[in-house]
């Protein structure tokens, strides 16, 4: 189904640096306009981020799909921290309590063309982003 | 630890962001430059990101408290160079900046410096002739 996958860890910052480069040179790889390139990977540092920050580091899967003649690539971000107890709330623009913006959850949202998360308190977030050519 | 460079140019700081920086590198910028201004005196800040691909949530927060720290310690912050995707992009965000005085480039980033440093002086002059 994935055309290439591969899967990187999130333990430090620089590891979020890092994973911010291989979403630039994968969306490269499939022509994504300049604008589409720079969504995806500002969605990926802000995902990244929140995955060392508050799941206490976990890893990022790249993959690249096709649908149809479509190709798009999906990257999710796991982790095994505590998880989000309220996921409507953490969704909401502004919401914070990293004493961040607030931005990041619902930021992403809007940067992207499928956005999913899935949390349980205790076992940690898994969330899932794609952005299609 | 590598760090951003500032440089003084008058009373002046000058700053080229142009490497990928993580999170830590964006907090000690933010130090580095409210005790660089705390030193030497200097009037205005002109932060260049045009070689910056990417301004996530935390460093367009970095930028903003630097551009309020260095209001409250008497200088003014001039952003310039943000390439349009990244203006496109943080906009949607759902930041916009506000607060941050903006210039397409460094040239008319360090114009709008000169203007303030130089509008200011003219109002210390005049106080002191009214007196």
């Amino acid at each position: 189904m994935a055309l290439k996958t591969e899967t990187f860890p999130i333990a430090t910052s620089d590891d979020v640096v890092r994973v911010r480069q291989v979403t630039r040179i994968w969306s490269t790889e499939l022509k994504f306009s300049l604008v589409d390139q720079t969504k995806f990977v500002t969605a990926t540092s802000e995902l990244a981020r929140n995955t060392l920050e508050h799941g206490g580091g976990g890893t990022m899967t790249a993959e690249i799909i096709e649908n149809g003649t479509r190709r798009g690539l999906r990257l999710t971000f796991r982790d095994e921290g505590p998880g989000i107890s309220d996921i409507n709330l953490a969704l909401r623009d502004g919401y914070t309590t990293g004493g961040g913006m607030g931005l990041g959850l619902s930021g992403s949202k809007r940067l992207v063309n499928e956005f999913d998360i899935k949390s349980e308190p205790g076992r940690g977030t898994v969330v899932t982003i794609v952005r299609w050519k | 630890m590598d760090r951003i460079p500032i440089l003084k140019v008058g009373d002046c700081l000058l700053v080229t962001i142009q490497v990928d920086m993580h999170d830590e590198l964006a907090m000690s910028l933010q130090e580095d430059l409210t005790s660089q201004i705390a030193k030497h005196a200097s009037r205005g800040v002109l932060i260049d990101i045009s070689s910056l691909e990417v301004v996530d949530s935390f460093i367009g927060r970095m930028l903003a408290n630097i551009a309020a720290m260095s209001r409250v310690l008497d200088a003014q912050t001039v952003l310039t160079g943000m390439q349009p995707a990244v203006a496109i992009t943080l906009v949607e965000l759902g930041m916009s900046l506000p607060g941050i005085k903006t210039a397409l480039n460094v040239e008319r980033g360090m114009e709008l410096l000169r203007e303030f440093t130089q509008q200011n002086v003219g109002l210390e002059d005049s106080d002191g002739s009214e007196d």
